[in-house]
């Protein structure tokens, strides 16, 4: 039997007060793949971004656990640690601290957490090296500031750059899709493909089921006014593609 | 009426055969003028325009000795080697207090016609260069500079002459050292003469750093036609020392000046600059770098004049304040009647670490031209807590990004240091300095810098 990851119990959050998920379960086992798709202001980045940590959210009520971790109780950083990756929406720019840099203490901070000794600078440009060909990135964009000048495309590269190297339990993809032709698309799909193995599992947020052709949800969920309001397996998608979200809103809004 | 000065001209009155007979030449000559200057002069406080932050009234108002019979001041000169600069070979001389301390071979390291060493000797040698320039670039008319007129006996003279370009830089350590409170008035000529170059590292510290230390500093800089100098100062001392640094530069045409000024760690820091582009096509890059934490104080001001036309000013000054620290920057730039095609900028960006720092600043144009192109832009802010969870999210330690973000905030000022090899070491500063390890100097044998 596979084993529950992540676990999601009735969880609320605000953002200046005002509510925004409004108890929200969620369940998602090893080797997973699961879909949340939802309208605009629905709360799909609000939900990411309290899985993530993200202090400008206020979790007002319910739990959530990573692989049996009390994940809420944990700083972001932790919650990188015990194996949590969001891919960003809208990727940082960080002018002055280089990819490299970046990206070695990231991984030395987690190497500390697990009591291990930092990577030798060798083994880690090694690594580098083998987790840059997984999305083709540029090695130039290495010695660059993080995020600084990027296209968008090679921002959502870099998130599964990144996403290869810390080698996450749950990696949540938040509208990874979105600013995408076509052949960044199917790049990054293929890198999180590559990425996924029958113990971890891939939550994807996205508005369109485009990028549902690309990586194969198990699961498709609809959220709605901050709750899941549907859930369903890969045909979900294509219903919702076909009809749109107006006959969720008017079956909710009743 | 009795305000600060007069404990220094009392001190001049009783002790002027003293002072003069350990001090030479220029020095002595314009010590009775200085204290005709002081008759009914005041040091500026916080009323004072372009003060408003910083009193050196208050500054010079404690009753410090000064060491006016020049009494030598054992010191760990050894600590000095902390400001050994990997990979940077160069020729170094140390200043205790205000009297010039020559290492050994120094002067034979020097290329010919060369001179790096004590001005009160550089005023018997060098007699000419010292009567010409010496008290000619900063104004007398100002109570702060006839105050260091009155008292300095030494400090520092360099000297490059015409169409000579140094190959190592030369290093200056300032050290504060001495059993009891002290102030010292140091004084620094530096004279370029027509296509001469040289370089120029300064660090300031302080040792035995329970004592409290005034420093008035007044350097003057002549840089002559197509002459090219270029400095960095580090200021590494302790929460006792005050300092006053005033800095006068007169630049002639294509003349090429700059001078980074880091304060990494002081108690109150008053630096200022003021740069005259006295020729067509001189240059001139000012460049500010300052780390605040607990009650640290430290006010930059500049005034750049652009006199003759088609010169070029760029400024750059930047603050991370954390605890109780305040900062200030006041910078101007002056564009004179006539002075066509002129070029100015002027940025200053501020970071506030805690709810408790304080940052005041207030840039100021004044153009008498139509052709020119100024700007000049100033923002404090905060860290972005943005780019600081981004980072967290992958892992990074919340102190660790703090750490990162406020390194990469000073990248730009940092890659304005031209000298090979010093912008590693600044770099390695900063980030002991942000992650706390900095130590003071007392026992530091440069081993763990």
């Amino acid at each position: 039997m596979s084993k529950k990851l992540l676990e999601v119990r009735n969880l609320h959050a605000s953002v200046e007060g005002k509510e925004i998920l409004r108890g929200v379960n969620l369940s998602v086992n090893e080797g997973e793949v699961h879909a949340i798709m939802g309208p605009n202001g629905s709360g799909k980045s609000t939900l990411s971004g309290v899985l993530a940590g993200n202090p400008a959210y206020t979790v007002t009520e319910g739990e959530a656990f990573l692989h049996g971790v009390n994940l809420l109780d944990l700083s972001p950083e932790d919650r990188s640690h015990e194996g949590l990756f969001l891919s960003f929406q809208y990727p940082v720019e960080i002018p002055g601290v280089s990819m490299v840099n970046f990206m070695r203490a990231a991984v030395n901070a987690k190497r500390k957490y697990f009591d291990e000794a930092p990577l030798s600078a060798s083994d880690f440009l090694k690594m580098m090296r083998q987790k840059r060909a997984i999305v083709e990135l540029d090695n130039k964009l290495a010695s660059r500031s993080v995020n600084e000048g990027f296209s968008g495309g090679e921002k959502k590269r870099n998130e599964i750059f990144q996403m290869a190297v810390l080698e996450p339990r749950v990696a949540i993809l938040d509208e990874t899709d979105s600013g995408l032709d076509i052949d960044a698309l199917r790049v990054v799909a293929g890198g999180v493909n590559k990425l996924k193995t029958d113990k971890n599992a891939t939550i994807v947020i996205t508005h369109y089921q485009r990028l549902l052709d690309y990586i194969r949800p198990d699961f498709v969920h609809i959220l709605y006014k901050g709750r899941i309001v549907k859930t369903g397996g890969p045909e979900l998608a294509l219903e919702l593609e076909e009809k749109g979200y107006d006959w969720i809103k008017e079956k909710n809004d009743l | 009426m009795s305000n600060s000065l007069t404990q220094y001209i009392n001190l001049f009155e009783e002790n002027r055969e003293l002072i003069n007979s350990k001090s030479a030449g220029k020095l002595n000559a314009v010590r009775e003028e200085a204290l005709g200057e002081l008759r009914d002069a005041r040091l500026p406080d916080k009323n004072s325009e372009g003060f408003e932050k910083t009193s050196i009234e208050d500054m010079f108002a404690p009753d410090f000795g000064v060491n006016i019979s020049r009494v030598n001041i054992p010191v760990d000169v050894a600590a000095s080697f902390k400001c050994d600069v990997p990979a940077l070979s160069t020729l170094l001389g140390i200043v205790v207090n205000d009297s010039f301390v020559p290492t050994s071979l120094l002067e034979s390291k020097l290329p010919e016609g060369v001179f790096f060493g004590s001005l009160k000797r550089g005023a018997e040698v060098l007699t000419e260069v010292v009567n010409r320039y010496y008290a000619e670039i900063a104004p007398m008319g100002e109570a702060s500079v006839a105050l260091n007129t009155m008292l300095a006996q030494d400090g520092v003279l360099i000297y490059v002459p015409r169409g000579v370009k140094l190959q190592r830089p030369l290093q200056l350590v300032n050290i504060f050292s001495s059993p009891v409170s002290i102030a010292a008035f140091r004084r620094v000529l530096i004279v370029l003469e027509d296509g001469a170059e040289a370089q120029m590292l300064v660090c300031d510290h302080t040792q035995e750093r329970a004592n409290n230390y005034l420093a008035s500093q007044i350097v003057e800089v002549y840089v002559g036609d197509g002459a090219r100098f270029e400095a960095c100062s580090i200021e590494e001392s302790s929460a006792n020392t005050s300092r006053y640094s005033r800095m006068f530069v007169r630049q002639e045409a294509h003349s090429h000046f700059s001078f980074n000024s880091t304060t990494l760690t002081c108690g109150t820091t008053r630096n200022e600059f003021e740069i005259d582009l006295n020729g067509e096509h001189a240059e001139t890059h000012l460049a500010g770098m300052v780390i605040g934490s607990d009650s640290m104080h430290i006010d930059n001001d500049s005034a750049i004049r652009h006199l003759k036309p088609r010169c070029h000013s760029n400024q750059l000054f930047k603050y991370v304040l954390d605890d109780k620290a305040t900062g200030a920057f006041e910078g101007s730039i002056l564009v004179a009647d006539g002075a066509q095609f002129t070029e100015a900028y002027q940025s200053n960006r501020n970071i506030l670490a805690s709810t408790e720092a304080r940052m005041h600043c207030k840039p100021q144009l004044e153009i008498y031209n139509d052709d020119v192109k100024c700007s000049h832009g100033a923002t404090t802010g905060q860290l972005d807590n943005e780019a600081l969870f981004y980072m967290r999210s992958r892992g990074i330690p919340e102190a660790e990004g703090h750490t990162m973000l406020m390194q990469a905030f000073m990248v730009d000022v940092i890659d304005s240091v031209h000298i090979n090899g010093l912008r590693e070491r600044l770099l390695h500063l900063v980030d002991r300095r942000f992650s706390g390890t900095l130590g003071d100097c007392s026992g530091c044998q440069g081993k763990d810098c």
